[in-house]
């Protein structure tokens, strides 16, 4: 049999074109998509109606008072319609410095040490605990706090008030140093005390973040160091920090968006005031979430109106600092394939 | 010994002319070139080793044991004798610089400045992580040790708090009520989380384009959600707005809108891991996408989507705000979580230490010990399953899948008789 073979088209003379391709989807295919696109529909549609939700409920509210007056008055008094969230809000900003503050330089030691110091056989077992850390329910950290770290921390808030009390942020009200006499409750159920409890749980977000980063170190930079005859602070100082910055600076501002919400252990050291409060060791002091957790029940319409209003401000604040976490963390030269 | 490969040749008035001939004649030449191969230059004087760069010496560790056994005795010496100090808290601190000092300086006998401060900064870094592994440890130790009188007892298990007051002894009563609650809502929450988190995970990674974007950013997002909002949420709609009674399915979707977001962004990270050779090899033998889906996909990361259920579950069962706004509070078993009042175990650690008594507290301790070990067994099991990487499989499982692939190949050959006969 004899066939005959066309000549093939001069394939340099034709530019080349992306061949078409049509796809044609079986019946089960098409289920199969309708299907996992709807339960994409339902989750976004889920969390969007939080959103909304927040917001349509809040706006009863926010025409009561006006949004400005919201924002500074300092008072929670919603049967006469003047309350606003500028204590609450100072509160829990403060709450989650202070928690940022404590945790910083320790998750940072523990993510360089897991990295760069630690033996490898010690390294998986230390990122097993950091990640057991994150996992342990905030009321056991709230316990804790409570009942041990309350205690013991109490001696701290009276040396750091005696030897720098001058300084407006470390007042206390009504203590006096040189009074042997004085009673501890002043520094108790402080601001400072809820943010330490709360840096147990922040400092292994930020620890994971930092990790990850740091063990993502180009090997070339780090051999490149030691070669120059770099010791291993050195190496660390030139070459690891540098690269991780943009994790360092994520990780903790994903710490700092945990320590915003955070609830039960504010809700069981924290003993409740409605003023504009600095002093971060004095007894007293608020929070959105423990507003919202003490208040819900008692309340219907423009009080339960506010503590919408108070929620979506807290959610605002934490989607802020979520995306600029994210935005650090895509950004820097590390983050290229990390998952924060 | 010298390696002998060239047989020599004997010299003769030829190979000598062949040998002081030009290089390029010799190469051209060809026959009975010979490979020189010059002699060694006998055995090293001694055997090199390979140097132990990271070993931790003698020398190091006499270091630490000198500066910290230096800086207890000044640190005692300091808080017993000369300034009156009290305080564990402070004691520590101060050993801790004193120790730090102490060591700066030995290193500095016998090193130069960038290894002093190498060293400084190591058993800084060291101490930074020895902190927060002390913090973990007292946290479960405290919680284990103040439950300690509840937690032996069997009526703690077994029994509910609805005939104990406050004042009877731990003998009597139990956290039954809240462990079963916790069961009960997290089965559920289990229920509305896992189809739909492994589908949107699907959708996210099976879709390309604007709204699989759209929807990865807002998940994304609503991980920031703080879960306090998510129980506003909750009982803003399903309790005030459409008037259902507080109860354990209610808590159960407020727990499971704080579990979403985990369980689908970790199970999004687990499918991308799944090799994509495995995808193509499935559309090349003709399977079509769902079929790609839920028989090569799915199962190869079936062991890293356990790890991410789990991991949202160890989450769930420690919210406590949501649950307090959304399941109020009793102190009697229920088993029907769409009626009536449910208690899961933080919550009620959380209401029970609330009371001034202290059998009511050790209560409470116990009841935040059973959740820890809860999650610290759930934890356990996620590191356990998702050890492996995607598609490797352990012993028993790759026995499995041989006895499978030794019972389809009978099958086929079985029908292959059958054509034939």
């Amino acid at each position: 049999m004899t066939t005959t073979i066309d000549v093939a088209p001069d394939v340099h003379d034709a530019t080349p074109q992306p061949r078409g391709l049509q796809v044609r989807r079986s019946r089960g295919d098409r289920a199969f998509f309708g299907g996992v696109s709807f339960s994409g529909l339902v989750v976004l549609s889920i969390m969007v109606a939080v959103g909304l939700f927040l917001a349509i409920q809040a706006a009863q509210a926010l025409r009561v008072t006006g949004i400005w007056s919201f924002l500074v008055t300092a008072e929670w008094e919603t049967d006469r319609g003047k309350f606003g969230i500028s204590a609450v809000l100072l509160g829990t900003v403060l709450i989650a410095a202070v928690a940022v503050a404590v945790a910083f330089p320790i998750s940072l030691g523990t993510a360089l040490f897991i990295t760069e110091v630690a033996p490898n056989w010690l390294r998986s077992a230390l990122i097993a605990l950091v990640d057991l850390m994150a996992a342990v329910p905030s009321v056991v950290y709230g316990l804790w706090g409570l009942f041990l770290l309350e205690g013991q921390i109490v001696g701290l808030s009276r040396w750091i008030n005696t030897w720098f009390g001058w300084i407006p942020l470390f007042k206390v009200a009504g203590a006096d140093p040189n009074s042997p006499l004085a009673s501890a409750t002043v520094y108790t159920a402080s601001i400072f005390i809820a943010g330490v409890v709360v840096a147990m749980m922040v400092m292994p977000i930020q620890c994971v973040v930092m990790r990850e980063v740091f063990s993502q170190v180009p090997v070339g930079e780090r051999e490149g160091a030691f070669a120059l005859g770099s010791t291993r602070w050195g190496m660390i100082r030139v070459v690891a920090l540098p690269f991780g910055r943009g994790g360092i600076i994520g990780g903790s501002m994903l710490g700092l968006g945990r320590a915003l919400g955070e609830t039960i252990a504010v809700l069981l050291i924290l003993s409740p005031s409605f003023n504009i409060n600095f002093h971060i060791l004095q007894a007293g002091g608020n929070s959105v979430s423990y507003l919202i957790a003490s208040r819900y029940n008692e309340t219907g319409g423009v009080g339960l109106s506010a503590l919408f209003a108070a929620g979506l401000a807290l959610f605002a604040v934490t989607l802020v600092v979520n995306s600029t976490a994210s935005w650090f963390v895509a950004r820097s030269r590390s983050g290229a394939s990390s998952e924060a | 010994m010298t390696p002998n490969i060239v047989t020599e040749e004997p010299v003769t008035e030829e190979t000598r002319q062949r040998r002081t001939a030009p290089l390029a004649e010799r190469r051209l030449d060809g026959a009975g070139a010979a490979t020189v191969i010059p002699k060694p230059l006998g055995p090293l004087s001694s055997p090199q080793q390979r140097r132990v760069t990271r070993r931790v010496s003698r020398h190091d560790v006499m270091l630490m044991v000198g500066a910290g056994f230096s800086a207890l005795c000044t640190t005692l010496l300091v808080f017993g004798r000369l300034t009156p100090l009290d305080g564990q808290l402070g004691f520590v601190t101060v050993g801790f610089v004193v120790f730090l000092a102490t060591y700066a300086v030995l290193v500095a006998l016998t090193e130069d400045r960038p290894a002093v401060v190498d060293k400084v900064m190591s058993a800084l870094l060291a101490s930074a992580a020895l902190l927060a592994f002390a913090a973990l440890f007292s946290v479960i130790i405290f919680t284990l040790w103040r439950g300690r009188t509840a937690l032996p007892k069997t009526n703690t298990y077994l029994q509910d708090l609805s005939r104990t007051g406050p004042l009877d002894p731990l003998s009597k009563g139990g956290i039954a009520h809240a462990i079963v609650g916790t069961l009960l809502m997290t089965a559920l929450a289990l229920v509305f989380t896992v189809p739909l988190g492994v589908a949107c995970s699907v959708y996210l990674n099976e879709t390309r384009g604007r709204a699989a974007a759209l929807v990865r950013t807002v998940v994304t997002a609503m991980t920031a959600l703080p879960s306090i909002l998510a129980g506003l949420f909750i009982f803003a709609t399903w309790i005030l707005i459409l008037g259902f009674e507080r109860s354990g399915l209610a808590a159960s979707i407020a727990v499971s809108i704080m579990m979403l977001p985990i369980i689908i962004r970790s199970a999004d990270v687990v499918l991308r891991l799944v090799p994509g050779s495995l995808r193509e090899a499935s559309a090349a033998l003709g399977a079509s996408q769902w079929r790609t889906v839920w028989h090569v996909l799915l199962p190869t990361a079936r062991s890293g989507l356990t790890t991410a259920v789990i991991l949202g579950v160890a989450r769930g069962v420690g919210e406590t705000a949501p649950v307090l706004l959304t399941a109020g509070f009793t102190s009697t078993m229920n088993l029907n979580p769409t009626k009536g009042p449910m208690v899961s175990l933080p919550l009620a650690a959380f209401e029970l230490v609330r009371s001034p008594l202290p059998t009511q507290v050790a209560r409470g301790f116990a009841t935040a010990a059973v959740l820890m070990i809860l999650v610290l067994v759930l934890f356990t099991l996620a590191r356990f399953i998702g050890g492996r990487p995607a598609g490797r499989l352990s012993k028993r499982q790759a026995r499995g899948a041989m006895t499978r692939s030794a019972r389809d190949l009978r099958r086929m050959q079985a029908r292959h008789h059958g054509v034939r006969a």
